[in-house]
């Protein structure tokens, strides 16, 4: 029987104009889908894999969009774009890695439409799993992309536990070492996720790859002052320059004085079902010079304890150097 | 209810998964209803009739002592007059058997069901390990019970059956000859052995099979070890083995945690029971204790 592809199932659709209005919506309907930019969404719902019966389009609630100061740091409304990330001059002045981050997800104008927390919030792009495979992941019992004919040149080095997908979010290691917390409305309640602890791994639940649950929204990212106007540094290694997702992307902040690292916070993603801080290269890095020395040991120990699959070896001297130059050219970008 | 659940493979096959968790809510209620309904014939129908097993037991071995006026010197008086002040029922290596499989089967409970109810840690590695102790002590226990222990202890045999049968007869209010009582273990605790020897071999050498397809640092991972649906039998044979643990373990603590019982729970802390207890409980001639 052919597979009827690009056709939108129907579904019930609620536009929302505030978030307790939304709350109110994701209580009474439990079975609800929140769509913020749509371009994870809408792919799911394209492809038949995901059938909501009511989708709650969250675009028009106006207190969920822009940033504002906030306590010395940042306040930036879950359904910011990411062009409004890119542009915004407090962005790119005292937390410029999470600019360059936003910069490099795919295209402007997926950019425009795309949103902060639809990109920390997005799915995998497993093509086994998108595709519509019986997969852990998807409620079955096998991973196809980690069998011996599996392709899986795109898929995670670490982490893996039974599932081997990555985590394809460019934004989520920025976040991750500007120590940013992640705001999730639940009923009446609000809680304040680390950045690093806002995303799960398959050992802790195969199924999702965020803490969020059926009736949760994201309402906000906020960012504490405490890095910025640190040294930065974001690079995105990909197939095609444009409209790619990583095959590995490393962020960085760090703190230098007097050529010697203070502190750093480091992060990769695409190399893992979640974006992964490297403390362990954090820990070696903190009170040694920068120096290519130590930026080729730091890069050693980012790769410790990598366990490719078939065909994605390629990712440890990528990770190993990302992290290598991130070490070394943070401090004189 | 589900009592499975199936998927389709990518040929469009249809395959079996794993059992429906809606069993997990079964064997909860089961365990629940059991608990709730054998409290109630306690309270309601054993004191009615005045025949709980304990009592016929009881009446028994009274009737047996008087009946005998040179009964101190027959066999079995005489093994209940020699019996030490504290018999020895479990060893040390028996009791540690059973403690390290308890924490083990509550660990492996925990860490497979409390994500299911939504309580999410990252469980996996901490089961496959607590299953690795679990297997550990199930061999113990075999090369124990096989080498040391008494294995006819833990037989059914023709008088279990029948003494089973009288009790209950009696539980129920008819008329008819005394239980015998009881070597080592009643009928009900090698019932409840056995139904435990199965689903943890159940669940043993299911999930040593299922290691093959995560990664351990014990095997390389071989998901083509079997088809699809064998595999899918395998976590059938799995989930219905843990689901009937869940069951097996409420009724095993309710059990354990009943006042009458307590001198038997007791036993597997520190080893012993009194010389009373085995005299009102036990027939030496089916079981002399070692010491």
């Amino acid at each position: 029987m052919a597979i009827i592809r690009d056709m939108m199932p129907t579904f019930e659709l609620f536009q929302p104009a505030s978030v307790d209005e939304t709350m109110d919506l994701l209580d009474r309907y439990e079975d609800s889908w929140v769509l913020a930019g749509g371009l994870d969404s809408f792919e799911w719902f394209k492809e038949r894999h995901l059938r909501p019966p009511t989708v709650i389009d969250v675009s028009g609630v106006d207190e969920l969009k822009g940033v504002r100061d906030r306590d010395g740091g940042l306040e930036i409304g879950a359904m910011t774009t990411l062009t409004e990330i890119v542009t915004d001059e407090t962005i790119r002045q005292r937390f410029g890695v999470l600019a360059t981050a936003a910069y490099a997800v795919a295209t402007p104008q997926i950019r425009n439409q795309g949103t902060i927390a639809g990109n920390i919030s997005q799915d995998t792009r497993c093509w086994y799993y998108r595709g519509g495979w019986p997969c852990y992941r998807a409620g079955g019992n096998i991973c196809y992309a980690d069998t011996p004919t599996a392709m899986n040149r795109e898929h995670c080095i670490f982490g893996s536990s039974r599932c081997v997908a990555v985590n394809p979010s460019d934004t989520a290691p920025a976040l991750i070492v500007l120590d940013a917390k992640v705001v999730v409305r639940r009923g009446g309640s609000e809680t304040e996720y680390d950045a690093e602890d806002f995303f799960i791994g398959p050992s802790t639940d195969i199924t999702r790859m965020t803490v969020l649950k059926p009736g949760d929204l994201v309402t906000a990212v906020r960012i504490p002052p405490d890095w910025a106007d640190s040294a930065f540094y974001f690079e995105k290694a990909r197939d095609r320059q444009s409209w790619d997702f990583p095959l590995v992307n490393v962020a960085a902040a760090i703190k230098v004085s007097g050529g010697t690292i203070q502190d750093i916070r480091l992060a990769a993603n695409a190399v893992a079902p979640y974006p992964m801080r490297l403390s362990r290269v954090e820990n070696q890095l903190r009170g040694q010079p920068v120096n290519q020395d130590v930026a080729l040991a730091a890069g050693e120990v980012a790769i410790q304890g990598a366990r490719p699959l078939r065909h994605n070896a390629y990712k440890l001297p990528l990770l190993r150097n990302l992290v290598m130059r991130a070490v070394r050219d943070a401090a004189v970008q | 209810m589900d009592f499975f659940q199936y998927d389709s493979n990518p040929w469009g096959q249809e395959i079996l998964v794993r059992i429906s968790w809606d069993l997990l809510w079964a064997a909860l209620i089961f365990g629940v209803l059991f608990v709730v309904g054998h409290l109630a014939m306690r309270k309601l129908w054993f004191p009615a009739h005045g025949a709980t097993a304990e009592k016929a037991a009881e009446a028994k071995t009274a009737t047996d002592d008087a009946a005998s006026p040179a009964g101190q010197a027959g066999s079995a008086a005489g093994a209940k007059g020699d019996a030490p002040a504290r018999v020895r029922r479990h060893s040390l290596g028996s009791r540690l058997f059973h403690w390290t499989m308890a924490a083990a089967m509550f660990v492996l409970l925990i860490t497979a069901f409390f994500p299911l109810l939504g309580i999410q840690f990252p469980w996996l590695t901490i089961h496959w390990v607590a299953g690795l102790v679990l297997i550990a002590s199930i061999l113990f226990h075999v090369v124990h019970a096989t080498l040391v222990m008494d294995l006819k202890a833990v037989w059914i045999g023709p008088s279990d059956v029948r003494d089973s049968w009288r009790r209950f007869a009696r539980s129920i209010g008819r008329k008819g000859p005394d239980p015998a009582l009881p070597g080592k273990y009643v009928v009900e605790n090698k019932l409840y052995h056995h139904a435990v020897t199965v689903t943890g071999f159940g669940v043993a050498i299911t999930g040593v099979l299922m290691m093959f397809r995560i990664d351990t640092p014990l095997f390389a991972r071989n998901p083509y070890m079997f088809a699809e649906q064998t595999w899918g039998w395998v976590y059938v044979v799995h989930g219905l083995s843990a689901v009937g643990l869940v069951g097996l373990i409420i009724t095993h603590v309710y059990f354990a945690i009943l006042p009458e019982k307590r001198w038997l729970t007791w036993s597997m802390i520190n080893g012993w029971i009194s010389r009373e207890k085995y005299v009102e409980h036990h027939d030496p001639e089916r079981w002399a204790p070692r010491d």
